[in-house]
């Protein structure tokens, strides 16, 4: 068996073995046995010798008891390493900021090495005066904050067509937190001034893929940034180090990373990834295309699959619930598969485009439970069934799965990922 | 492009948050030019490498030609180790000729042939992120040879077509018409439910299906059902 660390166990080994790497890299074993052991405390061996010293890691790593939490790719999933995905590992994850180091990643042509000094912007097309900007010109300009979620349109895609994959971190782990810092969008095309025909704007990456798509003027000038710090420090490689561009509440696909230009236009550009890919098959051989905001949705997050409880009494149901049309209202969590609702308590900043986290505590005594939550945005939007969905759409619809998730508290140490009637 | 005018019409009535045509009717510009002192203005030949973008009625074609006997031979060369020589796919790399009449059957296969609405995207996609490992290495003539090929390898063109930066924005694709505006606003309308059940909402609650292991491809709700 490989050990939790290796990026690719997961997909291929067993549930046994997933559950027990995850359980202990949660940390979950270690409960288990405090409450097992009934002996008088000893002085630990930490306490009686100096630790490690302070810039032992010159870039901080978390403790090695925590070496399961990490990024993991589906082997399966995808034909190369490159134009793939490593999930996060939202099991592990507590209130609404997602660490950079563990926020999904999502490449089409791999992540590359980009350098700061090298890298230009260059925006152009219906604009009265094309204009290239260094990372210091960009970092001049005047800044924002915001802190958005960024959600790839596929996420939970592979449960379309009925549950599959036995981890919250593969069925929802296309979805980050992030504080982002940056230039509004609206100030460099102020910078460059548009033509009266401009309707919209075509960001393209600097990577091996040249990622480009389509977004309406309105949407540039609302509230998309340019942005190069996340969380803080400057964004990851993986993240689109050293600019990307941030669409809240739209797909993920549309923020594109390492932007090297941006084209203004008078007509859709119908790129690849807004045609052949990201457009929605629906049951009639149609499809919907241009389909941006994603929907609110939410998921529990802990129990999980990888994230069982491993006591009877007093547990905490702890979700995410995020909306691409605006800001959470509410969020309701069922006991017995959707039949009755309680609401849950948000706890902790409830801002637009962004996750919330929400909590219920519950007393259990060890019988099956079938767990959901749904998500209310301010719009009236209530999150739906997965068969609410495939009424509409039928099966093939693969973007913009946001249906209640199920999680099926069997037993002590066991969650299952079902469907309900 | 009459086919644009419709999709700007549909995104007028389905998405009325989002202005799009409306606009088109004032000379304005929403965004003057607001000068911070900021950026290197730049004059076409500083950025023009850049200027890969095609659009679909071929604004942006870069001049060049292709031939269907040119492009088979650069596809077995370039391509077809991950496509396959007849562009049917090798292992989980995408399948690109085929899949005629299958989009509303369980398992739809989305091709050139099949789903792409734009000659266009596939001349511009090839040019900017193909071949995978070697992007941006074919010189446009090359580029309209693997687009002729695939699209006569789609019956799409005939095998002495000649494919140009003059005609490419004149290709009609067999599924051109198979895309509307997004409309959930419309067609999902019931999700906006400002009275959502918090009691008793159904009479029985059963399991339906479940997932049974971690490496097994999707299932069949009925077949993984226990």
């Amino acid at each position: 068996m490989k050990k939790p660390s290796d990026s690719r166990a997961p997909a291929q080994v067993s549930r046994r073995a997933m559950l027990a790497a995850s359980t202990a890299a949660l940390g979950l074993a270690g409960t288990r046995a405090a409450q097992a052991e009934q002996k008088p405390l000893t002085v630990s061996e930490w306490a009686t010798q100096l630790g490690r010293p302070v810039d032992d890691h010159a870039y901080g790593v978390p403790s090695k008891f925590e070496a399961g939490v990490i990024r993991r790719r589906v082997d399966w999933l995808t034909a190369t390493a490159e134009s793939s995905v490593a999930f996060t590992p939202l099991a592990a994850l507590e209130g609404i900021i997602t660490p950079n180091g563990l926020g999904f990643i999502r490449d089409h042509g791999g992540t590359p090495d980009i350098d700061p000094a090298q890298h230009r912007l260059v925006i152009e097309g219906l604009v009265e005066k094309p204009l290239i900007f260094t990372l210091e010109d960009i970092k001049r300009f005047p800044r924002v904050n915001r802190i958005h979620f960024c959600e790839c349109a596929a996420n939970s895609a592979m449960e379309n067509n009925g549950p599959q994959m036995q981890a919250v971190q593969y069925s929802h782990g296309m979805v980050h937190n992030a504080m982002y810092t940056g230039v509004l969008l609206k100030t460099l095309l102020e910078a460059v001034g548009l033509k009266p025909n401009a309707k919209y704007v075509m960001p393209e990456g600097g990577d091996a893929s040249g990622l480009t798509r389509t977004i309406p003027l309105d949407k540039a000038l609302d509230d998309c940034m340019i942005a190069y710090n996340m969380n803080g420090e400057a964004l990851h490689p993986g993240h689109g180090y050293p600019m990307r561009l941030v669409v809240p509440g739209w797909q993920a696909n549309m923020w594109v990373k390492w932007i090297r230009r941006i084209k203004v236009g008078d007509e859709p550009f119908m790129t690849h990834e807004e045609t052949a890919k990201y457009t929605s098959l629906m049951k009639d051989g149609r499809s919907r295309m241009f389909t941006w905001p994603m929907d609110a949705k939410s998921v529990i997050t802990s129990p999980a699959p990888e994230a069982p409880w491993m006591s009877k009494g007093q547990n905490v149901i702890s979700g995410i619930a995020w909306s691409g049309r605006g800001t959470i209202k509410q969020v309701d969590v069922s006991l017995d598969g959707g039949k009755n609702w309680v609401k849950a308590q948000i706890e902790g900043p409830v801002l637009p485009f962004s996750m919330v986290r929400f909590y219920v505590n519950t007393d259990w005594n060890g019988d099956e439970l079938l767990l959901q939550s749904r998500a209310h945005d301010n719009t009236g939007y209530v999150q739906p069934t997965k068969n609410m969905l495939r009424a509409i759409r039928g099966r093939s619809f693969n973007y913009h799965n946001n249906g209640i998730q199920t999680w099926q508290v069997r037993k002590i140490g066991e969650v299952n990922n079902v469907e309900v009637s | 492009m009459s086919k644009f005018r419709n999709f700007a019409l549909a995104a007028i009535i389905a998405l009325p948050s989002v202005a799009f045509a409306a606009e088109a009717a004032k000379p304005v510009s929403k965004v003057a030019a607001k000068d911070y002192g900021l950026g290197t203005p730049a004059t076409l030949d500083m950025y023009k490498a850049y200027l890969i973008d095609v659009r679909p009625d071929g604004q942006g074609a870069p001049v060049g030609k292709g031939t269907v006997k040119e492009g088979e031979k650069l596809f077995g060369d370039q391509c077809s180790s991950c496509h396959g020589d007849f562009g049917e796919g090798v292992g989980k790399f995408p399948v690109l000729m085929g899949g005629e009449g299958t989009l509303t059957r369980d398992h739809p296969v989305k091709t050139i042939g099949s789903y792409w609405p734009y000659a266009s995207t596939l001349f511009d996609y090839i040019d900017r992120a193909m071949p995978f490992p070697m992007p941006k290495s074919l010189t446009p003539d090359q580029v309209y040879s693997i687009t002729d090929w695939l699209l006569n390898q789609n019956n799409i063109v005939k095998d002495d077509f000649v494919l140009t930066n003059e005609n490419i924005g004149t290709i009609k694709m067999p599924n051109g018409n198979g895309f509307y505006m997004d409309d959930r606003k419309v067609a999902e309308k019931s999700f906006w439910n400002a009275n959502a059940c918090m009691k008793n909402c159904k009479p029985t609650v059963a399991v339906t299906a479940k997932a049974i292991s971690l490496n097994d491809p999707p299932k069949d709700a009925k077949a993984a059902a226990k």
